[in-house]
Parts: C-alpha cells; structure tokens; sequence
C-alpha cells in the first residue's frame, strides 16, 4: 500500500505546481458556470414551472459542477499512460513489482484530485457569496450532506474506473484520439455535465438513471441541491456501488487480457 | 539462475503497400504477416555470470530480453528464472532483477534525481538502511553525489544513463538487465559505463546481460557470449573460442560479421 501512497505523492505535488494553470482555470469555469446560469435564467423567466428542478437547486448544481471540474471531467484522461501504452515506456512499468492496475488508478486520482484541490475552494467561496438565487445554497438537512459526501467520493472513483476502461482500449486500438473523442462528446452528455439529467425527456431519463454515468457526477450533485432526496437516496447510492464494483471487477479482467497480449511498441 | 527452454514468440505485423488506394483498403482488410521473433531458443546462465547477448537488428534480443524480465508472454515454452517463471509470477520475480532499458528512461523528467530514486525505494520497500548504503556505495562509484540533485532532463545522455543504471540497482537485483546500455554514448561516456557496470558484477556479484551493438563492449566486458540472428540462437561460447573458431578474423567485427554470414543471417 505503501507504494501506492508514494506514487500518489508524488503525482499529487507534481500536479500543485502548476498555479498559473489553476488560476487560468478558476476565471474559466467561474466565467463559465455564470453563463450558463444566465442561459438558463432566460428559460426560467418565460415559465418558472416547466422545469423539473428549481432555479437555485441548478444554481447549486452548476458551481458544484465548476467546482470539482478535475474530479469528473471524463474526457481528462492521462497523456502519460496513453504515451506510456503507444510509445513503449510501459516497458519499465512492467519492470515494477506492482499492480499495474492500482498503480495508473492511484496516477489517476492524485492528477484530478491534485487539480481539483487548488481550485474548488475559490469557486466555492465565490459561489457562497453570489446574490440569490444565482448562489450555491446550504444543503437542506445533514444527512443529505453527509451523503452528498459519500456519493462524492464514490462518483469520483467510479469516474477513474472508467477511464481506466478507456486506457484498456487503447491497448488494443493504438491511438487514444478515438477514446477521446467518444469521451468527451457521448460521455460527457450522458453524465448530465452539458445539462443535467432531470432536463431529459422522462423516457431517456429513467434509461440513464440506471447506467454507471447517472452514478458519477449527477448523483452527489442532486443530493446536494436536493433534487434527490429520502428513499431515492438510497436507492441511487446501492446502484452506484453496484456499477463501481462492477466496472473495477470487469478494468481488473481486461487489464489482464491485454497483458497477455501486449506487445511493447518502438523495439 | 537462468533457464530457457524452446522458447517461441510470433508478433503480427500489419502490412500494406505504400499510397492512398492502399491505404483505403486496409481501411477494410488488413493483411498481416507473421513474424516468428524468437524460435526454439534455449540457454542457461549461472549466477554471477556476465553474459553478451548479440545479433543483427530485429534479431530477437529485446524480446528475449522482455520475456526474461516478465513484460511479454511467450507462445510457448518454459523459462525459470531463480525458481520463478517471470510472466506467471510477474510481481514476485521482478522485484528481484533490475533492467535497464538504454533507449528509454525510468527517471521522472521535471524532478530531481533522487526524488525517482526515492519513489523507488518505496516502490520496491527497500528498508532505509539498505537504502542509504546502497546509494552512498553507488553514487561514490560514480561519483553521481551532485548530479542526482539536478532535474533528469537537464543531465546529458552520459550522466543520464549512470543514474538510469543506479536506479536499477537500488534494490539489491540478482540479476541486471541491459538492454543496449551504451547506445548513443561517446567513448568517454561509454568506458565509464563499462567500469561501472563491471564494478557491480564483480564487487556485487550481480548476474549481468546485456545486449550490445558495440563489440568494443563485449570485448571488455564479457567472458561468454549468446549470439543470435534471425530468431535463433546461433552460437553460445567465450570470446576465445570463437576467436579460434574463425582464426582468420583479426578484430571482433570481423569476427561477427563472418559468423553473420556463415549462418546465413
């Protein structure tokens, strides 16, 4: 475990380096979430009512979203392992006595957490402070934020099984700008980061609620604004353990296929 | 130590012709060639051995080389390595060689030396006793003490690869391997090397194999060698006999381009 730790810590301090990065990133998602809001505002005006979640429970939901961008972005996938499986450096990761598995994970987790640590707070804090009802709001009782705490967690592993899935295909097609692409345009609309889920038509709606992507940023950002709340908690937290279980179970399966089969690329 | 038996591997290759129509085929068939990379190859080596293993390009050594320390999985085959099949029990086994990869690096590039050297240390939980003197006798060696504070990827290609191969000592390995150690190198540069890695083997008993192009290090380096061309091992014997074999040969280039053209490969 200790190897873990140490992979992890050295990732994480390479990722705070970069401060220049993080304070471009700030303005870019404040700028962001705030016209977002502003779009949806124009909505909201013509009829308040047609809509399936208040205005301040998706203002809530948005900086959430900006503020914890690096933690379930799924198209932010790491260069250095797609490098490493086309250009052969996976060689000396082989070389290691580790999993190699848990050793791209604990990469993974320590670039988005590093990310996401310089910069939530400042967006968070702005966010507290914004007028009603374009603010991020308290969360309604402590049981919700102690689950919207959970199910943050468990979103944020579940999105790095996946994209460990997504390095796994690479093994096999060689170039990681179709991965990439897949990820970033159909992925990143079914997790609900372009609009959030509860603005599907119903019938889509429910379909998606039941996929691994309603698990990951959806769900702990509706909890926190409260869009889901009582028994349903519970019910998405059970799916949500049950997909993230599943995807380490079937990551682990075809990661050891592929190095079966591996072949170091460059001699 | 080490023992090969009738190890077999075949990569696909694909293949197409050059231009555009081509191209749009292989959109829709690819053709691909088999490529028998290694065949029936056999060897043994004994602990504390240093042993040259040579051929052509595309002769199989790195394969070899990557089977041996547990990255690639043969067809067929048996292979035990200090009592361990290396791609069955991959973790076990390679926690205890080190290899060195001369055309790649394992140092992080944007740190310190000694920041990988330590990542390392933790990798393969070497105690921080063992840890220390292993790095004061390496560096010492070397005379690496200041360059290990410097980022990797201001080092030069020399200063570099010392650290590459410290590196990979760190751990204690019974068995280094070398895959092309000095590619690239200058004389100087490369005699450095050389002392290096004959100090381990001498001073630490360390088993050694190392692939080379450069005969220059097989001559100073080695007792045995493998040669292999073509997928197969062609000959295994020390440098003398082979010098004997083929008395007509003045220099050790000669030497192996005669034995290229005797087996044809």
């Amino acid at each position: 475990m200790t190897k873990y730790l140490s992979l992890f810590r050295i990732r994480f301090i390479n990722g705070l380096q970069y401060r220049a990065a993080a304070f471009a990133g700030i303005i870019t998602q404040f700028v962001w979430g705030m016209m977002e809001l502003l779009m949806f505002n124009a909505f909201y005006r013509s009829n308040p009512s047609a809509f399936p979640m208040s205005f301040s429970q998706l203002s809530s939901y948005i900086w959430l979203q900006q503020a914890f961008l690096a933690m379930f972005m799924m198209w932010f996938l790491e260069q250095d392992i797609f490098s490493s499986i086309t250009g052969g450096n996976l060689a000396y990761e082989l070389s290691r006595p580790m999993d190699l598995y848990n050793m791209w994970f604990a990469r993974s987790m320590a670039t988005r957490l590093s990310k996401a640590l310089l910069r939530s707070f400042p967006i968070l804090i702005i966010a507290v402070l914004l007028p009603k009802p374009y603010n991020i709001s308290l969360p309604a009782d402590l049981v919700s934020f102690g689950m919207f705490i959970v199910t943050l967690i468990l979103g944020f592993v579940t999105v790095v099984a996946f994209s460990m899935i997504l390095y796994i295909i690479t093994f096999y097609t060689m170039s990681p700008t179709g991965v990439r692409l897949v990820a970033f345009s159909i992925i990143e609309f079914l997790t609900g980061s372009v609009i959030p889920l509860p603005f599907m038509p119903d019938k889509v709606r429910f379909f998606l609620e039941l996929t691994p992507f309603a698990s990951m940023q959806n769900l702990p950002f509706r909890i926190y604004s409260g869009n889901i709340s009582g028994s349903q908690m519970v019910k998405c937290l059970l799916i949500q353990i049950f997909w993230l279980f599943l995807i380490i179970f079937l990551g682990r399966i075809y990661m050891k296929q592929a190095l079966k089969k591996v072949v170091i690329q460059g001699g | 130590m080490i023992e090969l038996r009738n190890i077999n591997k075949t990569f696909k290759v694909a293949k197409r012709n050059a231009g555009f129509g081509e191209a749009a085929k292989a959109l829709f068939k690819k053709e691909y060639t088999k490529i028998e990379a290694l065949k029936d190859v056999s060897f043994n080596i004994n602990a504390g051995e240093m042993v040259g293993y040579i051929g052509p390009n595309g002769a199989g050594k790195s394969s070899t080389i990557k089977i041996m320390s547990g990255i690639l999985t043969p067809d067929s085959g048996q292979c035990i390595i200090d009592g361990l099949t290396p791609w069955k029990n991959r973790k076990e086994h390679v926690a205890k060689i080190g290899v060195v990869f001369g055309q790649r690096s394992q140092l992080w590039w944007d740190v310190p030396v000694i920041d990988s050297f330590e990542l390392i240390r933790d990798i393969y939980k070497i105690p921080k006793n063992i840890y220390k003197n292993n790095l004061d006798e390496l560096t010492s060696m070397m005379d690496l003490s200041e360059i290990i504070k410097t980022p990797a990827r201001q080092l030069s290609l020399g200063q570099r690869m010392k650290c590459e191969i410290t590196a990979s000592l760190l751990h204690d390995p019974k068995i280094l391997f070398l895959d092309e150690p000095t590619i690239g190198l200058d004389t100087v540069s490369k005699i450095a090397v050389r002392k290096y890695i004959k100090q381990i083997n001498e001073q630490k008993h360390t088993t050694v194999i190392l692939t080379t192009h450069d005969l220059q290090d097989i001559e100073e380096l080695t007792q045995r060698i493998l040669l292999i061309g073509k997928g197969r091992i062609l000959l295994d014997g020390s440098l003398e006999e082979l010098k004997k074999r083929n008395s007509e040969c003045t220099n050790i280039t000669d030497l192996v381009v005669s034995l290229y053209e005797e087996f044809n490969v």
